[in-house]
């Protein structure tokens, strides 16, 4: 090496600038180039303005700080999450907001999983639905109405990035956010994410001819009361009665919507695949309610538990007294 | 008017307001990581968890690392230049600057104006006025070295160019941004090209500012305090230029296992492990040349500080190529793992680099002695004690969180809610707050010293008999 450049600082800094732009134009600025860097996912589409401000409010709140938004093709992943990331979903991410740390869980695949009215009372108060969070409270977002011009020029320059025809709102749209508040926005961006990819599907799909394997045992109904204090109790109330427009009563004699039971193999599907399965059991249930897919995050027997314990519980709640029911549901009485 | 031969006026201003932001930013990060725990502490909107984040990194990265660095090198450049600074009014103004940006980033911050890019969150407004103060720092230091008096350029000087010119190219490209208002822009770089750029940026933040200035302290102040000259000249050359070359290909070992395509994290990944060879090399000059007599650990209070630091710094980039890993990423990416490993890098080699250099200049700037070695080795002590508390508390909750979030139980369905694996984190998330006290009370006595150390400067310089102007 010639020794020159030790006593030359201008010739030495324009060789290590050099030096520096090898590795940067091979990692960095070459890819650039490439289609696969540019990807767009057939079913994805662009923000509406009201989940673009949402989007705002996520960026701003820092949301990213404790929640990625990458499932990795990692079969603990996507058993929790669903379906790993893919290039293409982030076409109209600028800049992308995929996270480093998973504080809390990752959202690239909460869209459609919960209902609004749950998200809207979660992000309210985060240990009101899930006691021992340590999330913050956003309950000041409720309170923040947005602003359609701020909207309007925020969404104006996004568009102008993308090809014509990709952002489609019209001036009805950005009139409409005056009366929406961030909070609404927010939950609009949360229900975005993830929806240009398939959810995941009931395993085996609907077989209304399954047999709960653990019966009614004594042993089986505890454990179900078990699983359900700890992962549906939070939308569907401690004993199974529903919580208005987040999610339905277990005990009545309707079953998504519709009068009348059905029998164990449609409960199997709906836990196991979530909201996607009301579509097969030809049943609608609430409006925007979004039943999680609980395949693979809970075990078969777990959800046969929890099944054995529904039955239980409503043989339980048939033979206790019409009178007594009434008193347990006193209005303003808590049981 | 200026009773010193170099600027030290400039220097001693980058130095106090460094550890202005150093406090702040430790402050701060004390609240976040009690708010990890306590989300009561939250006060929304301003003083949520999500919001000082941020305000954290940028406050102790650019407040207290880039203000040190500014200090630091322009008290470098002019010794080794052998003359002061060509534009000693330009570096005041660069510092007046300095400090009103990071006041406005920390505001801005708080206020949610934010880029969402980690290490470029500032919104393009104070972007620019960041290209600005480089831009003034840039010419002091080049046409300083230009018209220096000493031929040759020493190690220190290549590490000081290197920073400046990449830094310059790393922000300008990875805050490209399209501006929607005053405080609001959209990158220019969509989906996974919008990540490659800002890892790319983001990682070599930490080649840059991290790494080379701080190794240009260690290549100045380690012979300057101990008397001992660097090993071996050939082992720096070979690793500066290894380093910086290697250093840019590195950034997407930050998004394994993400969409980003397979080959660029690959290629990252290489690069990385190829790293520790360039980083060792520095770390063995440093100890062979303090190895020249082991003595000086004893005799001279900072040898320790640059010891300590350096063993860190080998620690750092032994467990930073091992993370890139696929098979240890897929473990420990997204865990408290990665704070525990960038603490040991900024508590263990950056911040006791940098106090070290302030403990060694302050006292010349002002012709006196440190105002207490007892105070000294006692900072060192709860600094030392404190990050590896921090680190270690950090490494265990990390491999405990990534292994929950496995377990599978026979029939292939997960074991444990998220839920779960959080709760499990509280006790660590209360060490680590813990850490962060014994580390912050060492931190305050630095600052307590500093701060003596140039009260007993000016007494002196008041009292009759004028000392003689401080040797370089």
């Amino acid at each position: 090496m010639a020794g020159d450049i030790y006593r030359k600082p201008v010739s030495f800094a324009l060789m290590a600038a050099v030096t520096v732009l090898v590795g940067s134009i091979v990692t960095m600025a070459y890819p650039m180039f490439r289609a696969e860097m540019h990807e767009k996912l057939e079913k994805l589409r662009a923000f509406t303005p009201l989940e673009l401000a949402g989007r705002d409010v996520y960026q701003r709140e820092g949301c990213m700080g404790c929640h990625t938004q990458t499932v990795r093709p990692l079969r603990s992943e996507v058993l929790r999450y669903g379906d790993y990331s893919k290039a293409g979903e982030f076409y109209f991410d600028r800049p992308f907001l995929w996270g480093s740390k998973r504080t809390g869980p990752d959202l690239a695949r909460e869209g459609g999983k919960r209902p609004d009215a749950w998200h809207a009372r979660h992000y309210a108060d985060p240990q009101a639905v899930t006691p021992r969070s340590n999330m913050p409270r956003y309950a000041f977002l409720a309170q923040a109405r947005l602003d359609p011009s701020e909207a309007r020029a925020h969404y104006r320059v996004l568009a102008s990035l993308s090809p014509k025809g990709q952002w489609t709102a019209t001036d009805a749209d950005f009139a409409a956010l005056s009366q929406k508040t961030e909070m609404d926005a927010l939950i609009a961006y949360t229900q975005w994410l993830g929806h240009a990819v398939q959810r995941r599907q009931a395993a085996g799909g609907v077989d209304l001819a399954l047999a709960n394997p653990l019966g009614d045992s004594p042993r089986a109904v505890a454990r179900g009361a078990k699983v359900f204090e700890e992962n549906c109790a939070v939308c569907h109330g401690a004993e199974g009665h529903g919580e208005t427009q987040i999610a339905p009563n277990l005990m009545d004699d309707t079953f998504l919507g519709v009068k009348g039971d059905m029998p164990d193999g449609a409960y199997f599907a709906l836990v196991t695949g979530g909201s996607d399965a009301k579509a097969a059991l030809g049943r609608p249930g609430l409006p925007d309610g979004g039943m999680t897919a609980f395949g693979g995050q809970l075990s078969n027997d777990d959800i046969w538990a929890v099944i054995s314990w529904i039955r239980a519980q409503q043989a339980h709640e048939r033979k206790e007294a019409p009178a007594l029911e009434q008193t347990e549901h006193l209005p303003g009485g808590k049981h | 008017m200026n009773e010193y031969r170099y600027d030290n006026q400039t220097v001693q201003g980058f130095i106090l307001s460094a550890i202005f932001w150093g406090v702040v930013g430790i402050v701060i990060g004390l609240l976040i990581s009690i708010q990890l725990w306590a989300p009561a502490a939250n006060l929304a909107p301003w003083l949520t968890y999500g919001r000082l984040r941020p305000v954290h990194t940028n406050g102790l990265a650019f407040g207290l690392g880039v203000g040190a660095i500014f200090g630091l090198f322009y008290y470098i450049v002019m010794r080794l230049c052998r003359r002061p600074l060509v534009f000693p009014r330009l570096a005041r103004l660069h510092l007046w600057l300095f400090n009103a940006i990071i006041a406005a980033a920390a505001v801005s911050l708080l206020a949610g104006k934010t880029q969402s890019l980690e290490y470029a969150e500032l919104e393009w407004p104070l972007d620019v006025a960041i290209v600005v103060i480089w831009v003034m720092f840039a010419v002091n230091v080049f046409a300083t070295v230009i018209k220096r008096k000493e031929e040759q350029m020493y190690v220190s000087l290549w590490y000081v160019l290197a920073t400046v010119v990449a830094v310059a190219i790393l922000y300008v490209v990875n805050n490209a941004s399209v501006p929607a208002g005053l405080w609001k822009s959209y990158h220019a770089y969509a989906g996974v090209n919008s990540a490659n750029v800002q890892w790319w940026y983001g990682h070599n933040a930490v080649g840059f500012i991290f790494t080379t200035p701080i190794l240009a302290m260690f290549y100045y102040f380690l012979p300057k305090t101990t008397g001992l000259p660097i090993y071996s000249h050939r082992l720096s050359i070979v690793s500066f230029w290894s380093l910086i070359f290697a250093y840019l290909w590195t950034g997407a070992h930050h998004l394994v296992y993400t969409p980003l395509p397979d080959w660029i994290q690959t290629l990252a990944i290489v690069f990385t492990l190829f790293l520790i060879a360039p980083s060792w090399g520095s770390v063995v000059n440093g100890y062979y040349t303090v190895g020249a007599d082991w003595s000086k650990m004893r005799t001279n209070y900072l040898t320790k500080f640059f010891v300590l630091g350096i063993t860190f710094y080998g620690l750092q980039t032994v467990q930073g190529p091992t993370q890139a890993l696929r098979v240890v990423s897929q473990l420990i990416h997204f865990t408290d793992w990665v704070p525990g490993h960038v603490h040991m890098g900024t508590m263990g080699w950056v911040t006791m680099t940098i106090c070290a250099s302030i403990y060694y200049v302050i006292p010349r700037i002002h012709g006196t002695e440190i105002y207490s070695e007892k105070i000294a080795n006692a900072h060192f002590w709860l600094v030392l004690v404190g990050q590896l508390l921090f680190s270690i508390t950090m490494w265990i909750t990390g491999i405990q969180q990534g292994a929950l979030w496995k377990v599978q139980n026979a029939d292939g369905s997960l074991k444990y809610s998220f839920m779960d694996g959080l709760v499990k984190n509280y006790p660590y998330w209360h060490t680590r707050t813990l850490a962060g006290i014994v580390f912050a009370v060492g931190m305050l006595l630095f600052v307590y010293n500093v701060l003596k150390t140039i009260q007993k400067g000016k007494a002196l310089q008041a009292s009759p008999p004028s000392p003689a102007p401080a040797a370089a």
